[in-house]
């Protein structure tokens, strides 16, 4: 649960009046609380943890980080899924 | 040099240890904060690859590992509620309370549920709503935020079958505790980079000039804690003690300010103790005022469960460094990682499951 990973923005929808993302990981697509980062937007990057984005990140080192962590396997371990 | 290829850009790291050993003419030990950090160096072996003199100590930012014990009884007491459905992270299943552990509540029938995010256990309460649902809220302030934003959507939406069990730890009170214990040995740290996302920096200066400790905000790929590390020798050898950022593309100096509003309405600072190492004042966040009816705690009157270890554990000598892991008798017997009794055996970083897993001659020649 320690980790948080970069991931980039596919929609902004709102549910229930709380902001939400569709964010992808290098493949893997989770639903993502983005009322901590209230201005990203479709296409930027974000750090997430527990499925709270909590940063912006610039899209290189996001794809970076992203790559290095599914080189390690590291992605699989934290969401259970390929 | 085995491991260096493992990095994502092997040249960048060859300069930048380059650059480390330059700069390191004695010894020096730093404190990685965050566990996320410890795992990082001992998977691409940075610490070997290291100046000889450098020595990494591990920090206690693991909020698995120092979760109290009589918080895990506290979760296993609601979990083995009838009616009652809990959700946990994943890894807090195996930690042992003084008898059992939450995997062993849930083969024995009780609704347990691994959720990826306290949201999703906010919509389990939803769709649940004849059922008592619980959230096992522990972490640091990477956590918090999304612990606190669960709670106040629980108010908001009107959710009133949610709680949250809430073991709430913060770094900087650590760090204060561990530059005030007797024979304290670190002399700089690596400020957890994630911690900072939503914190910002301003608390640290303070403690740095307190304790003349360089902190150094790291982030947790290899490239970045060799960063981290280089600036913190560099500081270390001119003799300054300043707080500098090494995580900028994640951290900036003000944090995250809406998770930080939200934090400050839904917590209050207070005292905790740590697994392990004990109290630690105001190192911890509970519920306030507004919030309270939703702290799990008082809905289950489990607020006064107290335990102690297990009598055969001793994990306080150990950590102490009054006694080796084997000299416990529990140690390899009724205590393993499988089935650990105390702190230094639930993470695989403590001192107890490191000679389990490296020092297993001693095992059999003192079972002999
Ligand atoms: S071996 Fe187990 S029981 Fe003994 S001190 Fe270590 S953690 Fe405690």
């Amino acid at each position: 649960m320690c980790l948080a990973v970069p991931g980039q923005v596919k929609s902004i929808s709102e549910r229930d009046g709380t902001l939400m993302a569709d964010v992808d990981f290098g493949g893997v697509r989770k639903d993502v609380c983005l009322q901590y980062v209230p201005d990203a937007v479709v296409g930027e990057y974000v750090v997430v943890h527990v499925g709270f984005a909590i940063q912006r990140l610039d899209e290189d080192s996001a794809k970076q980080t992203l790559a290095n962590f599914e080189q390690l396997g590291i992605l699989e371990e934290e969401f259970g899924a390929k | 040099m085995k491991y260096l290829d493992e990095f994502s850009d092997p040249v960048l790291a060859r300069r930048l240890l380059d650059q480390i050993h330059a700069a390191t003419t004695r010894p020096w030990a730093m404190m990685e904060v965050c566990g996320g950090q410890t795992h990082s160096i001992i998977r691409h072996g940075i610490d070997q690859l290291l100046p000889d003199g450098i020595e990494m100590i591990h920090g206690p930012g693991c909020p698995v590992c120092v979760t109290p014990l009589e918080m895990i009884d506290r979760a296993l007491a609601i979990a083995a509620t009838p009616g009652v459905i809990f959700c946990s992270f994943g890894d807090m299943l195996r930690v042992p309370g003084s008898g059992r552990d939450l995997f062993t509540v849930k083969s024995a029938g009780a609704d347990v549920r691994v959720v990826y995010s306290p949201l999703d256990a906010l919509t389990i309460a939803r769709d649940n709503p004849d059922r008592e649902v619980v959230f096992f809220g522990i972490g640091f302030e990477t956590t918090a935020p999304a612990n606190a934003m669960t709670v106040y959507q629980a108010r908001r939406l009107g959710v009133r079958n949610f709680s949250l069990l809430v073991s709430h730890v913060l770094v900087p009170p650590a760090i204060a505790a561990i530059m005030e214990a007797p024979n304290c040995r670190v002399q700089a740290f690596l400020a957890a980079g994630h911690v900072c996302s939503v914190m910002g920096t301003s608390l640290y200066p303070a403690l740095a000039e307190r304790y003349r400790v360089p902190i150094v905000v790291t982030g947790f790929e290899p490239l970045d804690i060799l960063e981290g590390i280089r600036q913190t020798v560099v500081q270390l050898e001119s003799g300054t003690h300043e707080v500098t950022n090494a995580y900028p593309r994640a951290v900036p100096p003000e944090g995250n300010v809406p998770a930080r509003l939200m934090l400050e309405d839904v917590f209050e600072v207070t005292d905790r103790t740590w697994r392990g190492i004990g109290m630690i004042p105001a190192s911890g966040w509970r519920l306030s005022a507004r919030y309270r009816s939703f702290d799990a705690e008082e809905r289950f009157a489990v607020g006064e469960i107290h335990t102690d270890e297990s009598p055969l554990c001793r994990a306080g000598e150990v950590l102490q460094g009054h006694i080796k892991p084997h000299e416990c008798s529990a140690f390899g017997k009724e205590c393993t990682p499988r089935n650990p009794l105390g702190a230094t055996m639930v993470s695989s970083e403590g001192a107890c499951a490191a000679y389990y897993a490296y020092r297993r001659l001693d095992l059999v020649e003192v079972g002999a």
